[in-house]
């Protein structure tokens, strides 16, 4: 059952037709529906390119959220063999918000990790909605720090609406969390690429996304804050999120005007979770350039490179 | 009445129990209760068929069903002064002693062993209970130290297989020193960029624990093994509290952070070689193939759990953490 979102409205009503119709022709109940059909088809194809090619940032945001988007679990079992997840902080606990281990891209040793937001009810319980403690963050680092030594590039996806707002994350230092996975992240001298395959919320994000290469897919966001938590920060009003998004730059196109990410990936008509093959495929490639691209370099220039980019954020808009 | 329970109870059980297994044929699984014939147990590596629970395996057995073709070269360990305190507890150390080794036909409690993993070279070292509870004494830590100098030299990943009640009393501060030394070894392997892999069997605690098992790259612990620093006795003897059901199993340790993943057994070499190989940048192994055995993928768990998506109702509210940042 595909599920559709408020501004595709148009779209569901056309497809709603021509699943009436099918019923009907099923039935014995009408004649020769065949041209009706593609008729409605084309037309409700045309109409997903037209929205899509419009996605206001709040839409996007909703594109970003969708239920069935794909995770990160998706792009691993369709990118990577031989896929081990690890486990544990070595301090506290296990984290499944953020899932890490090694495997192989088209046999070459790589280190994953990422949020995972789970696709299910039980699974998004169990993996905390993508939003991790600092355990997760401290996970991170561990296999990070474990990549660079073994030297294996690390690969890391981003779809988290934010770091775990909570007690227990504050007691046991998230932000320490965070900024130590951050200075991991700037310290490799293995090259290392995130891809933000969702949503980017803020340092629960930046703390696997300070890499050589950060790419996102077409309409995922990339935030300052959640678009609620910047809302509330802003006009003490969490329902005023969507002109948080649309005021805030959120969008891949605005970040690349920025120079705060090095490239997008483009996602099918009617965005990622319409096709999800469609979208591993091409994320794949982008990860088969980053590797080639940065095959070689020595450590110390893969480090510099990155420091550079960091460095120099913000400092010379075009 | 200590002198009863202490002493005369468990010999008189003990002396029945031989009766019930007439020369040992038959093996009486702890958590079951089911008896099962040696033979079998030998054939499937000391695991309980029907219940999986994982039975102490002797330390050329665990090498055997490790390395390929059950081939392997024992490394020579440097000896170690016998017996600098002159120990006498119940009995005298050097009797202990010999009595372990003739029971164990090991010098001490850790082995260390050349092999091949998948055709590929590895050094192990494996730690075995029934050598005085695994202890940690000068002989064994110059055996740890050993196994990670052979592997640092040879260019090989390290595996250790431990199993430990902790440190060897009768060799004093002498055995605590052995933490600090173990220590030095991993630090000194660690700088060479190979892989440490640590397998935690049953059980592995105290100083063992405190030093350079918990100090692997990756750590991997049979099903149900009991892991921690302070043996549950004396914990409860401490905090006079009755331990909560499955503390300190493995199981435990992987939802506390401390260890990666459980694995059975029987998967340990397909697990191992395969971590091993993606570290070392070696290709992908044919015989293991795109899962190795028993690692649960992430995508099966999602689809395990995949519900009618109708009745979702979050599928079509998730909650985004409004205030996460």
């Amino acid at each position: 059952m595909q599920s559709y979102l408020d501004f595709e409205k148009p779209v569901a009503e056309l497809q709603g037709k021509v699943q009436e119709l099918k019923a009907l022709a099923e039935s014995g109940e009408a004649g020769d529906i065949d041209e009706e059909v593609t008729r409605l088809e084309e037309r409700a194809a045309e109409q997903l390119k037209d929205i899509y090619k419009r996605l206001t940032p709040w839409q996007k945001t909703q594109v970003a959220r969708h239920p069935s988007r794909p995770r990160l679990s998706d792009y691993v079992s369709g990118l990577i063999t031989e896929f081990t997840p690890l486990a544990g902080d070595r301090k506290f606990s296990e984290d499944a918000a953020i899932q890490a281990g090694f495997g192989r891209f088209k046999g070459q040793s790589v280190a994953v990790l990422g949020h995972e937001k789970g696709s299910t009810t039980e699974t998004r319980l169990k993996h905390n909605f993508g939003m991790a403690h600092p355990e997760g963050y401290r996970k991170a680092i561990r296999i990070m720090e474990m990549a660079d030594r073994f030297g294996i590039p690390v690969i890391s996806f981003v779809d988290t609406a934010g770091a775990w707002p909570g007690i227990g994350a504050e007691e046991r230092g998230q932000a320490e969390a965070i900024a130590r996975s951050t200075d991991a992240s700037l310290m490799l001298k293995v090259p290392n690429l995130a891809i933000v395959i969702g949503e980017g919320g803020s340092g629960g994000a930046i703390a696997i996304a300070t890499t050589n290469r950060v790419l996102m897919l077409q309409h995922s966001i990339y935030t300052v804050a959640s678009p609620e938590a910047a809302a509330s920060i802003l006009w003490r009003d969490a329902a005023k999120a969507q002109d948080a998004a649309n005021a805030m730059g959120v969008t891949a196109d605005h970040l690349m005007e920025f120079g705060i990410i090095d490239g997008i990936i483009e996602e099918p008509v009617g965005g990622a979770h319409r096709h999800p093959a469609k979208i591993i495929e091409a994320t794949g490639k982008s990860i088969s350039t980053f590797l080639s691209d940065f095959e070689g370099m020595p450590g110390e220039d893969v480090r510099e490179h990155r420091r550079e980019k960091f460095l120099n954020m913000g400092q010379a808009l075009a | 009445m200590n002198w009863i329970n202490d002493g005369v109870l468990p010999k008189i059980r003990s002396f029945l129990n031989k009766k019930d297994t007439p020369e040992n044929l038959w093996v009486k699984c702890p958590e079951s209760g089911e008896m099962v014939f040696y033979r079998d147990l030998e054939a499937n590596q000391w695991v309980v068929p029907n219940s999986g629970y994982h039975m102490k395996i002797k330390a050329r057995d665990r090498l055997g069903h490790f390395f390929d073709d059950a081939a392997f070269t024992e490394v020579e360990v440097p000896d170690v002064p016998v017996d600098p305190l002159k120990f006498r507890g119940i009995k005298r150390y050097t009797d202990q002693l010999r009595d372990a080794r003739t029971k164990t036909s090991m010098k001490d409690s850790v082995l260390v062993a050349d092999g091949k993993l998948f055709g590929r070279d590895l050094t192990a070292a494996v730690q075995d209970f029934d050598f005085m509870g695994g202890t940690l004494g000068m002989a064994a830590g110059s055996a740890v130290v050993a196994g990670l100098d052979r592997a640092r030299e040879r260019k090989t990943p390290f595996v250790l297989f431990a199993a430990s009640g902790g440190a060897r009393m009768q060799e004093g501060m002498l055995s605590l020193m052995q933490m600090p030394r173990t220590t030095v070894a991993v630090e000194r392997f660690r700088e060479t960029g190979l892989p440490y892999v640590v397998v935690f069997t049953n059980p592995t605690t105290g100083g063992v624990t405190a030093s350079y098992a918990m100090l692997g790259d990756v750590h991997i612990a049979e099903p149900g093994a009991l892991i921690g620093f302070a043996g549950p006795r004396v914990i409860e003897n401490t905090i006079r509290e009755k331990l909560p059901k499955g503390f300190q199993t493995a199981e435990y340790l992987r939802e506390h952070g401390m260890v990666d993943m459980v694995v059975h057994r029987h998967n340990m070499r397909n697990v191992i070689g395969s971590l091993t190989g993606i570290f070392m940048k070696a290709p992908a192994i044919d015989e293991i193939g795109d899962k190795p055995a028993n690692v649960v993928n992430m995508r099966d768990v999602v689809v395990a759990a995949e519900g009618d998506a109708e009745e979702d109702e979050l599928l079509d509210n998730p909650p985004i953490g409004a205030h996460a940042e």
